[in-house]
Formats: structure tokens, sequence, C-alpha cells
């Protein structure tokens, strides 16, 4: 320790301080600033850069997305219109064969009415020429018949012979 | 690729340890002087226990010349003296070659100065030394503010670190990426802002990044310029640690919030006894860190520098075939693991610094409020 203390020379430690004080006073201004600072630069530019490139990625994938979800939206419209396009043919067809049938029914209601309505004519008519034909075969027959005196008195004789007094 | 640069590594660490090898066995040389008389005699070999103790003892110490080596057979030093300045009663300034290193006085104004053990002491005209009890000079010593091989070091080191750390700022003005030299400090700069001063003080660490970072290179730097032939050892010395640690001091205290002086001064959470009984515990713990860290970082470099040239010593001391190569051997793997100690003690000084900065400005709003979970982790 005396040895130490022996050795301690004021005047080194004197310069030392003054040195070194001076020298980092110097330092820190002409070199230690600019140097870190450009450090501190060139990191955040690199950060920058870095992050940028990040966004970028994510817009990439973003506009994929956006794409992808674009593509799809517009095979499902397409599928949904043609499903609609079948739905609309399918019901076009059925609406037309419903209509058909119910024209054609109609038609045939209608043929079925004028035929019964002409088959009535026809049967009034018929039944009127039978009439006319009995009524005048009748009176052939009747005539045929009455034509003599006896042949009077028989029908009236047969008449009288079917009726019974109760 | 990697195995190229593994073997470029250890080709450059066999370069420097050969020459710290040249340079042990020269440079030492001319410190070896006698205690007893005192005079620096006309130097001969290191060959034995106490010259290179002696050696050691005096390479970790400051000097006032910077010597790169010395001839031992002629007495002559390569190198350079440093200036000196003192301040006894007025500034005096002359070059230390004055002293032809430790073998003359000087006079000046009237007194007499010595140079004895890299140290200067005022000596009557004879420059005789007188000792203590305890073995040290008791001679006055005038205050010392001479450029010595330190802080020239430092100096250099600072000039070294500014040209750097500029061009380095420079170099993000025309592009974000530096090239050359840039591209091995930017992880550093880095990593002593993502590793060190974020996860310990907080959002609010771009405030101390300045001196974190001047720091950890500094220390860094001259940590590994202490590896190199040249012979120093600046972050061994207590004064340069003292005035390292002294400063995170100031600047701990400086950002404490008041949660940080609550708890020195009036620990929340605690019975009234106990809040007394903690208040000088936790005023004492306030100094202890910084002295930890002064202590830690000085006694790291010294062991290490301790270790490589007593080992290196004994190469000089068996002189042998076998010792030779064995204890090269040893330096080298000492002087990797040096490397890596270099690293770990700047990391360690920032490191706990920022720490201690973190636990000075460290927001308490998550706690409870009756701040029963308060009782920090000592």
């Amino acid at each position: 320790m005396e040895k130490l203390i022996n050795d301690f020379s004021f005047g080194l430690f004197f310069w030392q301080a003054l040195i070194l004080v001076v020298l980092i006073l110097l330092l820190r201004k002409f070199a230690w600033k600019p140097i870190l600072d450009s450090l501190n630069n060139r990191e955040e530019g690199i950060k920058n850069a870095l992050l940028s490139a990040e966004n970028a990625r994510k817009e990439m994938q973003n506009l994929q997305a956006d794409n992808e979800k674009l593509l799809n939206e517009a095979r499902a419209q397409r599928d949904a219109m043609l499903k609609e396009a079948r739905e609309i043919k399918e019901k076009v067809v059925s609406d037309a064969a419903a209509e058909a049938q119910a024209k054609a029914d109609k038609i045939v209601a209608n043929a079925q009415v004028i035929i019964e309505n002409e088959k009535n004519a026809a049967m009034v008519d018929l039944k009127n020429q039978v009439a006319t034909l009995s009524i005048e075969i009748a009176e052939k027959v009747i005539r045929e018949q009455l034509s003599t005196t006896e042949k009077q008195h028989k029908l009236v004789e047969d008449m009288l012979a079917d009726v019974t007094l109760k | 690729m990697k195995k190229d640069n593994i073997v470029k590594i250890l080709l450059a660490v066999f370069i420097v340890l050969f020459s710290v090898n040249n340079y042990a066995q020269e440079y030492g040389v001319e410190h070896v002087d006698n205690e007893d008389t005192a005079v620096h005699e006309v130097p001969g070999k290191i060959d034995t226990k106490e010259e290179v103790t002696e050696y050691i003892d005096h390479h970790l110490q400051d000097s006032h010349y910077f010597n790169f080596f010395s001839d031992g057979a002629t007495g002559d030093h390569y190198g350079f003296p440093l200036p000196v300045i003192l301040w006894d009663n007025g500034l005096k300034v002359f070059s230390a070659s004055k002293f032809h290193h430790g073998e003359s006085l000087v006079s000046l104004d009237g007194a007499t100065y010595k140079l004895y053990h890299n140290k200067i002491y005022k000596t009557n005209s004879e420059g005789t030394i007188t000792y203590g009890e305890d073995g040290f000079p008791t001679n006055a010593r005038p205050l010392d503010f001479s450029i010595t091989k330190n802080v020239l070091a430092m100096l250099v080191v600072s000039l070294l670190m500014f040209i750097m750390f500029k061009s380095l700022a420079s170099a993000y003005k025309n592009k974000d990426i530096p090239t050359g030299f840039g591209r091995v400090l930017e992880p550093l700069v880095i990593y002593v802002r993502d590793d060190i001063a974020k996860p310990n003080i907080g959002p609010k660490y771009r405030k101390y990044m300045g001196f974190l970072l001047t720091v950890f290179f500094f220390i860094l730097i001259l940590n590994l310029f202490g590896l190199t032939p040249l012979g120093i050892n600046v972050t061994g010395n207590i004064a340069v640690t003292f005035c390292l640690a002294l400063i995170t001091f100031i600047i701990v205290q400086f950002s404490g919030n008041k949660h940080y002086w609550k708890h020195i001064f009036w620990m929340p959470g605690v019975p009234i006894p106990m809040k007394i009984v903690l208040m000088p515990i936790e005023v004492l713990g306030m100094i202890t860190k910084p002295f930890a860290l002064m202590i830690r970082l000085f006694a790291n470099m010294t062991a290490g520098h301790v270790v490589v040239m007593s080992l290196l010593g004994l190469i000089v001391v068996f002189q042998n075939w076998i010792a030779g190569p064995a204890f090269f051997g040893f330096t080298l793997f000492i002087s990797v693991i040096e490397l890596l100690v270099a690293f770990l003690q700047a990391y360690i000084f920032t490191l706990l610094s920022a720490l201690y900065i973190g636990m000075a400005v460290e927001e308490h709003d998550h706690h409870p409020k009756d701040h029963s979970e308060d009782i920090p982790v000592i």
C-alpha cells in the first residue's frame, strides 16, 4: 500500500484527467454524435424498409385475397344466374304446359258442351221426327184397323171385355 | 480463409513476442542500479533474479524518457528524453536529458533536483537521498507535471482515437456502411451501445455514450499498447485508473435521481433503526464501487505485465537451451491471455461504469406504492 501511495503521481493524474475530459468532449462532438446518429439513422432506415416491405407483402396478400374474393363472388353470381335461368326455364316450361293444359281442358270442355248441346238438339229433333213418324204410322195403322165397321165393333167389344166391374 | 487469418494472427503475435524478448534483454540494462549507493552504475547484463525484479519494477513505473532500447555494453540509450515540467515556487521546464538518466543533478534557481527511480526529488547540492523508516525516500518532491512516457502515450492514443473515429464519422456522410478500418470499429461501437449501455442504463443511455465509448476505447487501446514492445504501462498505473474511476464516480453522483439518493440516505421499506444503520453502509458502497474499478484495472494490467516479464526474465536467469524455448512458450501463452485480458478489462470497466450509472438513473415507477419490495439486491 505504501508503495502504491509512493508511486501515485499527481502530475500523471492531472494530465490523465485533462486528456480524458478533453478527449471525451472532443470525441463526443466530432465522432460519437455523428457516428451514433448515422447508426441510428441506418437502423431506422433498415427498420422502415423492412416495415414497408412487410406492408407491401400484406397489401399484396390483401390484393390477392380481394381478387380471390371477387373471383369467388363472380363465380357465385354466375352460378346463381345459371340456377335462376334454369329455374325460370323450368317455370316457363311448366307454366306453358299448365296453360296449354288449361286451354286444352277448356277447349275440350267447350267442345263437350257444344257436343252436348248438339246432341240434345239432335235428340230433340230425332224425338220430334220419331214422334211424327209414330203418329203417322199410328194413324195409318189405326186407319187400317178401323177401316170397316166390323173391325170397329170388334175393338169396342174387346175393350169392353177387358173391363171388369168391381 | 479462416485458417489463413489464424496463421496471420499467430505470426503477428510471434513477431511481437520476439521484439518484446529482445527489448527485455536490451532495455532494462540501464536501470540496474544499486539501492545502497543510489548511484547509477555502468550497467552490465541482467542475469540475476534481483536484477530482473528491479527491471520489472522500473518497467511498471512511469519514466521521463521514451527509450526503445539500450546498449548494455556501452551504456548508450536509444530513445528520446521528454520535457520535465515542475511546479516548485514557480514553473520550471527543462529537458529530461539534463538528468543523464539519473547520473547528473539538475540545479535550477537555487534548488537541486535528482532523478531517482524515475521520480524527481529535491536534494541538497550533493544529491543525498535520505530514507524514512518504511524504506522510501523522505526528500521533498516538487509537483511533477512532466510530459512523462505515460502522458505521451495517452496523448498519442488520444490523437489516434480522434483520427480513427473522426474518419469513421465522416465515412458515414457518404455512405451507410463504412469501409476499411471503420468496419472493425463499427461493430465495437455497436457492441458498446447495444450490449453495455442499453441493457444497463436503459432509455437514457444516449447521454452517457460519449463517456462509455471514450473510456472503452481509451482503456482498450492503452491495454493493447501495453502488450507491444514500446514498454508502456499506462493502464497499470494507479494514478491513471484512479482518474478513470473518479470520473465514473462523478458521473454516477451527478446523474443520480432522487430514488438513488433516497436509497442511500433513507432506505425505503425498512424500519427506522435499520435506515440509520444502512446509511453509512450505503455511503461506503458509493465509494467502494469506483474504488473496486480502480483496483481491478490497475491490478489486472500490472499483474499481466509482471507475469509476462517474469517469464521472459526466467529465460535470462536460466540461460540454457531447455528453459529458453519452454519459457518462451509460456510467455506466448500468457501473452495471448493478456490479449484477451486487454479486451476483457476494457469491457468490464465500461460495463460496470454503465451498471453504476444505470443504478443511479433507474426509474422506480414500476414499484408498488408501499415500497415493500424495494430492498435492493446487493
